[in-house]
């Protein structure tokens, strides 16, 4: 090393220069890669004959779908099939996430329980789903269990009203006639009414300390509202329950094996996960918070509800979206099955018949990642106002 | 303050009575009593939890060991039994494990498995010595030696860099020894070259060091030609092509490439994630949050159906080898997110004590950053080669078959169809998934168990 100072940086050490030469190097490579990667893509595709671009979404698809939310027949168009399945997607990714919820929360209490018992056979389901892959468990469900069940005449029911066997499962059907919207309007000005409540009631304790029994009230209305409506409409909702007639059921609505195996899988899968965040969050909160409470005079349960799970909420909800992601996103296994969900109409069947790899597998993936950057971009919304504001 | 507390319902106006004095909890029935009976609902909890036990332990042991056929060459042992059909499993195993490998070379798979056990049980273990070595073994060497005996190596090389733009096949150099052809090599001694003179010309005008660039251009040609002088010298294997490759084979290669092959790939991410130059930051996000927005099934579609038609014509990859970039762009996002809280947890007085001892930026993250944060990092990285071996299973839907793919090909046999078959291959996969997932998850606790012991 010498003793005195260079007279001159060189420019490789000034970091400035460095910066932007790196940065400029890097813009051309990836602009070079793209062109690169879109320049083979045109000699390929004019070397095959393929056709290009979306115009094969208005052609007619051709293909049946077993599920259906929307009109959709065989002479309906790919672009219909695409709605299809999206709608399929959302269906299955919205029960799943409300169920998965539910027995993710139970099963992360059920883990913290005092009572011994509960809480291992809680973290044994925790410990076995979890080790096992999830497509694994899909195909399990779905060529072991459920083509073991039993043909219609024997099928598991449930009260009467549902029924389980090789076919699938059959729900009791609502039946809409005219005058129901007139219930469901009762219903929504119910739910804004007692919406309304529930603020003025937060208003009132914070400035007077005074309850207002808004529960109870909203309770009320929300079922008296729709109810007058109901009979003063003449009952227009009736319930069409299954039947058993001949070798197979009448009525109701079927829900094909294929859906009731991916989501049993799904759901227990991700209330696996969930149970793991759940029961973090909980542990997260200091155990001074809940004797606080308690040494405030709170009762048990108030305390949960008051101090523990607010605070609980704001550690759990980060990791609980992504598994809501990846709940949606592993719905795609739907495939493996044969369920009808986006993945499976669109880069499986559309994709097989129209070979357009590039704008079926382009649209599929941009579907994904709007789900996935719009829920995150709603996330750190949340996050941010929910962050605790430190000093 | 107190005016709003005083009609307030959760304000006590009196003292608690007393408590009754705790239970003696010493000895097994006041515990129990405590832990499983103490109030109504926790009685009702304890019988919903003996009902779940008792609805699943029983049928469940009964079916794998008490009711189940253990011998046996064909259905008939099974078709009448209500248990497991573990002749199924005997009878399948090889392809369970290997896939359609030649049976006659089950020794090949069977080295490159004792071979990877050998060297990763050591870095595994804390404890253990040479560390380095055993990491530049198993991440560096370890991939060749297997690519070379599961596939047999001898891969017909051609061209390297220049031979892509000027025709050598003219020279009379056409010849071959031991599965090496000259021309390659002569391109490739060629390109080295020209790279090194365009490296030391460079060097020369922005005044960097011309020496220490040679040098490090030196050791990355050499690592380069040691790699493909591996795999293009002719072993004298029978090749194996790797359609042939499946099973738990397959699980293993996927995972353990996806992981391996991620981590450069992720660490490179994660530090342009935090980079301070605009452009880098942007395309490292993307690159990241793209790959973490999409399902690794359209991920491997796109690999499988999409990447062909962006390479250049005539260049056509092996199935295995397209899932295996598929799997390696995925992980390495996730990767990436992983390794980046590592190094958000290196305390901002490492980097300003780096800068002041004059550090630049890529010495402060080799010898300062990196090692530290790759440390923090490993139960996650652990986590995330759980992850990848459990999504392994979705290559079945590109037609590749791992474990799971041999499993539902097996079913298919007409020889084996029993009742309880599915059930039965389903338990066995189920265990060894289980094992394999359990027995990670586990070490992966340990060690976060053992981090936290020693920062305390």
């Amino acid at each position: 090393m010498a003793s005195v100072q260079p007279p001159r940086v060189s420019l490789v050490r000034n970091p400035r220069v460095r910066s932007l030469v790196v940065q400029v190097v890097l813009l051309a490579a990836l602009v070079g890669l793209g062109w690169w990667l879109v320049n083979n893509a045109r000699v390929n595709l004019a070397a095959q004959g393929t056709a290009t671009g979306f115009g094969f979404l208005q052609t007619t698809a051709g293909f049946g779908i077993t599920q259906t939310l929307i009109d959709y027949s065989e002479s309906s168009s790919y672009g219909r099939a695409f709605l299809v399945g999206l709608t399929n997607t959302l269906l299955i990714s919205g029960i799943g996430i409300v169920l998965a919820t539910i027995l993710g929360f139970a099963v992360g209490i059920a883990r913290l329980s005092s009572n011994w018992l509960l809480a291992r056979v809680a973290g044994t389901y925790v410990e076995v789903i979890r080790n096992l892959p999830l497509l694994f468990q899909i195909l399990f469900w779905y060529l072991a269990v459920l083509a073991a069940l039993p043909g219609p005449r024997q099928s598991y029911s449930l009260l009467d009203l549902a029924f389980l066997n090789a076919r699938g499962l059959f729900v009791p059907r609502l039946l809409f006639e005219p005058g129901s919207a007139v219930v469901g309007y009762a219903f929504l000005i119910a739910l804004g009414i007692s919406v309304l409540l529930h603020f003025f009631a937060r208003r009132q304790k914070m400035r007077s300390g005074v309850s207002f029994p808004a529960g109870i009230l909203s309770a009320i209305i929300l079922i008296a509202f729709p109810l007058v409506a109901f009979i003063a409409m003449g009952a227009p909702i009736g319930i069409e329950l299954p039947e058993l007639q001949g070798f197979n059921f009448r009525g109701g609505t079927r829900v094909n094996p294929e859906f009731v195996a991916l989501l049993v899988a799904l759901v227990t899968y991700t209330a696996a996960f969930i149970g793991e965040n759940v029961r973090a969050g909980i542990l997260a909160i200091h155990k001074g918070q809940s004797e606080a409470a308690l040494s405030l005079g709170m009762r048990k349960g108030t305390s949960l509800r008051l101090v523990i799970i607010p605070q609980a909420l704001r550690v759990i909800t980060p990791p609980l979206t992504n598994q809501y992601l990846n709940l949606t996103k592993n719905s795609s296994l739907a495939v493996a099955v044969g369920y009808p969900d986006l993945f499976a109409v669109f880069a499986g069947t559309t994709l097989n018949q129209t070979g357009q790899a590039i704008e079926i597998i382009a649209m599929t993936m941009a579907v994904y990642l709007t789900i996935s950057l719009a829920t995150s971009f709603l996330m750190n919304l949340y996050n941010r106002r929910m962050a605790l504001v430190e000093r | 303050m107190s005016t709003q507390a005083a009609g307030a319902s959760f304000v006590r106006s009196e003292l608690l009575p007393d408590r009754p004095p705790p239970a003696n909890l010493v000895g097994i029935f006041p515990l129990l009593r405590e832990r499983l009976f103490s109030n109504w609902l926790n009685i009702a909890l304890t019988l919903m939890s003996l009902a779940i036990i008792v609805l699943v332990v029983p049928p469940l042991v009964r079916f794998l060991f008490i009711d189940a056929v253990w011998t046996g060459t064909s259905r008939d042992a099974c078709v009448s039994s209500s248990g497991a059909c573990w002749p199924f499993i005997q009878a399948k195993i090889g392809q369970f494990i290997y896939g359609f490998y030649p049976a006659e070379l089950y020794w090949r798979p069977n080295l490159v498995f004792i071979a990877g056990a050998l060297l990763v049980l050591p870095l595994l273990i804390p404890a253990a010595p040479l560390k380095k070595l055993n990491a530049i073994l198993f991440l560096g060497v370890y991939p060749f030696f297997a690519f070379v005996i599961l596939n047999g190596g001898n891969l017909d090389l051609r061209r390297f860099l220049i031979g892509r733009f000027v025709r050598l096949d003219g020279l009379p150099l056409v010849g071959e020894v031991a599965g090496l052809k000259l021309v390659f090599w002569l391109d490739f001694l060629l390109s080295g070259t020209a790279l090194l003179a365009v490296a030391i010309i460079a060097s020369a005008i922005i005044g960097a060091s011309a020496r220490a660039v040679a040098k490090t251009l030196l050791l990355v040609l050499g690592c380069i030609a040691l790699a493909l002088l591996a795999v293009d010298f002719d072993f004298g294997l029978q090749p194996v092509g790797t359609r042939s490759w499946g099973g738990l084979l397959v699980t293993l290669v996927v995972a353990i490439t996806g992981i391996v092959a991620s981590l450069p790939l992720g660490i490179l991410l994660a530090l342009g994630r935090r980079s301070e130059m605009p452009i880098v930051r942007f395309a490292s996000v993307v690159f990241i949050e793209f790959w973490r927005g999409v399902p690794l099934v359209t991920v491997l579609f796109f690999a499988t159906y999409m990447l062909p038609f962006f390479l250049p014509a005539g260049v056509n990859f092996d199935g295995l080898l397209r899932a295996l970039i598929g799997v390696t762009l995925f992980s390495a996002a996730y990767m990436a997110e992983v390794i980046r809280g590592g190094l958000q947890a290196i305390p901002k007085g490492q980097y300003e004590g780096a800068a002041s001892l004059g550090l630049g930026y890529w010495q402060t993250m080799n010898r300062i950053v990196l090692p530290q944060a790759l440390v923090i990092v490993i139960p996650g990285i652990v986590n995330s080669f759980i992850a990848l071996f459990k999504d392994t299973t979705l290559v079945l839907i590109v037609s590749i078959f791992d474990l799971l793919g041999q499993l539902r090909a097996a079913f298919s046999d007409p020889n084996w169809s029993s009742p309880t078959t599915l059930f039965t291959g389903f338990a066995f996969a189920g265990i060894v998934y289980f094992i394999f997932c359990a027995g990670m998850s586990r070490y992966a606790l340990y060690l976060e168990r053992r981090a936290a012991h020693g920062s305390r």
